[in-house]
């Protein structure tokens, strides 16, 4: 009893984890090329899931997740052009003062498109009582997509990054902007594809979590912080390691539910924040040596 | 080549640089000596577009590019290898001068990036040993070297250097000079900024003295070396 509970809620926070792991990792996308924290980013969870849910009304499952993340990309695109492009060398409160009004505009957005309802896509394979036995535990298929999808978005992006042409020049231009603007690369562009990127990502995990954790038009900012502290924790700017943060959390947060009433389930996470800007604001993974050769 | 007109620029309020007027032929090296916060190189930010003029114009190749943004600038012709090198620290020497040739593939000469390569290497060897050796870990003389590579990588036309020497040991220096006369000599342009006086003159065919944001002195390079105010403000320090 004891093991199958224990079991349970690990896996709770595997799932909760993907999704914390995702936004934290389009912190750092975003963070990189430009310096920017974009507190938008758990809008782009949020429009990914409702927008497939709507999709779905009159397309085939895979199709609207396909169509959703679409859309959501080029929302970001969007407004990288609309609300950061044109701003020259802004300050960082300002910064986080304009991403935190796109937030609350999108979610008012959403708010008037779909509604207060709180929405879900069908499970991917099978439905909410098909269960795996994994060594005589029970587990949901969804909970696999989802970790499935978090680890296939992970390598996808390693190798991006680390292999294709355009990975390299968003590197570079996170790396040394003005360098990489020597080098003939449009590095405005690249922030936009930045954009692009962490929106798409933020979509598909939107889309694979929504048969677990459901989906409603406020769970943006909630999300946005959950995923800041990821990359806090993780140490902002090093995605692979807010892949690592994020299951941390998502763990810690399950297993407080065993032991603290559950209202403080979310202050878990601002305790978490909290602690580390005070103690070790360069994250857990963080290390001076690993700073000066900073890479995504 | 590079022709500048009463250009003015600084940051935000502060003036730094005031009716500055310089130009640079096809096949020279110039060089523009000039103590500590001259202006030296908010001089070579303003050409490359990294900061904007307050007035003035920059004709490259009789083109107005005082507008434009770096990244056409760079396609155009006109490459700055910028001050403390700013190599990609955490990617290796390769990458590093495959970014250098972004234009290059974007104009479609992916054959002719494999070449250049070569030529860079054969330039300077010490690349190709360390070809797979993260840029950071280079000491300040490679590191030199692979901003110069990554910058001939784009095939300019110009090529500017803003304090090539800056930190580096004698006899690095010696090498890196000996390489500017070796660019000229395969048909480059190059606009060579120093501290380094005496260096730089003798290796320049035509030098400007640059003193708090203004031009005060132009000649040709042997003219400014035997010139008595040069040598008491800039070659002072390290006469022979
Ligand atoms: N980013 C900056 N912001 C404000 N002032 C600057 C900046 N960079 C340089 N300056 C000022 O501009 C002047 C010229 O600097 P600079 O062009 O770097 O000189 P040099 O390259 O000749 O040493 C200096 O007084 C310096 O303090
Ligand atoms: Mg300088």
């Amino acid at each position: 009893m004891f093991f199958e509970l224990f079991f349970q809620y690990l896996v709770a926070g595997l799932t909760y984890g993907t999704i914390y792991a995702i936004v934290g990792i389009g912190f750092n996308i975003i963070y990189n090329t430009t310096g920017i924290i974009n507190f938008a980013q758990g809008e782009f969870v949020m429009l990914g899931g409702m927008t497939a849910v709507t999709l779905y009304g009159f397309l085939p499952l895979p199709l609207a997740v396909i169509g959703a993340v679409l859309i959501t990309m080029v929302m970001g695109g969007l407004i990288e052009m609309v609300f950061i492009r044109w701003l020259v060398k802004p300050t960082v409160l300002r910064m986080i003062i304009i991403t935190i009004g796109i937030s609350i505009l999108i979610r008012e957005g959403a708010l008037l498109v779909w509604g207060e309802g709180v929405r879900s896509l069908p499970y991917f394979t099978g439905n909410e009582i098909s269960a795996l036995s994994l060594g005589g535990v029970r587990l949901s298929p969804q909970v696999l997509w989802s970790i499935g999808v978090c680890m296939v978005i992970v390598l996808f992006l390693n190798l991006f990054f680390k292999h294709t042409m355009l990975g390299r020049e968003m590197r570079a231009c996170a790396a040394n902007r003005d360098a990489a603007a020597l080098c003939g690369i449009p590095t405005k562009n690249m922030i936009t594809l930045s954009f692009v990127l962490s929106a798409g990502i933020g979509a598909l995990a939107g889309c694979v979590v929504s048969p677990i954790t459901y989906t409603q038009y406020s769970i943006g900012s909630g999300l946005a912080i959950k995923g800041f502290t990821v990359a806090i924790l993780g140490g902002l700017g090093n995605s692979m390691a807010a892949v690592a943060a994020g299951f941390i959390l998502g763990i810690l947060e399950s297993f407080s539910i065993w032991v603290l009433p559950t209202a403080y389930k979310d202050a878990i996470s601002i305790a978490i924040l909290l602690a580390m800007l005070f103690i070790r604001p360069s994250g857990l993974f963080g290390n001076k040596e690993a700073m000066r050769l900073k890479d995504f | 080549m590079l022709r500048i007109r009463n250009l003015d620029a600084g940051y935000g309020n502060l003036n730094v640089l005031r009716r500055v007027s310089i130009h640079v032929k096809p096949g020279e090296i110039v060089t523009i000596i000039g103590a500590n916060g001259a202006g030296k190189t908010t001089l070579l930010k303003t050409i490359t577009g990294l900061l904007k003029a307050q007035a003035g114009e920059v004709l490259f190749n009789g083109q107005d590019i005082g507008a434009m943004p770096t990244e056409r600038i760079v396609s155009g012709g006109c490459s700055l290898v910028p001050e403390g090198r700013q190599v990609f620290p955490a990617m290796p020497v390769s990458e590093n001068l495959l970014l250098g040739a972004y234009v290059q593939f974007k104009r479609g000469n992916k054959h002719e990036v494999e070449r250049d390569l070569d030529r860079v290497y054969a330039l300077f060897p010490v690349l190709k040993q360390r070809e797979h050796q993260l840029a950071g870990t280079l000491s300040g003389g490679e590191q030199q070297m692979l901003a110069m590579g990554r910058a001939l990588m784009a095939r300019p036309k110009l090529i500017m250097l803003d304090e090539p020497s800056m930190g580096l040991a004698p006899l690095m220096v010696k090498e890196i000079f000996n390489i500017i006369v070796r660019l000229r000599a395969e048909g480059n342009t190059v606009l060579l900024v120093e501290q380094n006086a005496r260096s730089a003159l003798k290796i320049a065919n035509r030098g400007y003295v640059l003193e708090t944001g203004r031009i005060i002195l132009e000649g040709e390079a042997e003219d400014l070396l035997a010139n008595r105010d040069v040598q008491r403000a800039y070659l002072g320090r390290d006469a022979e």
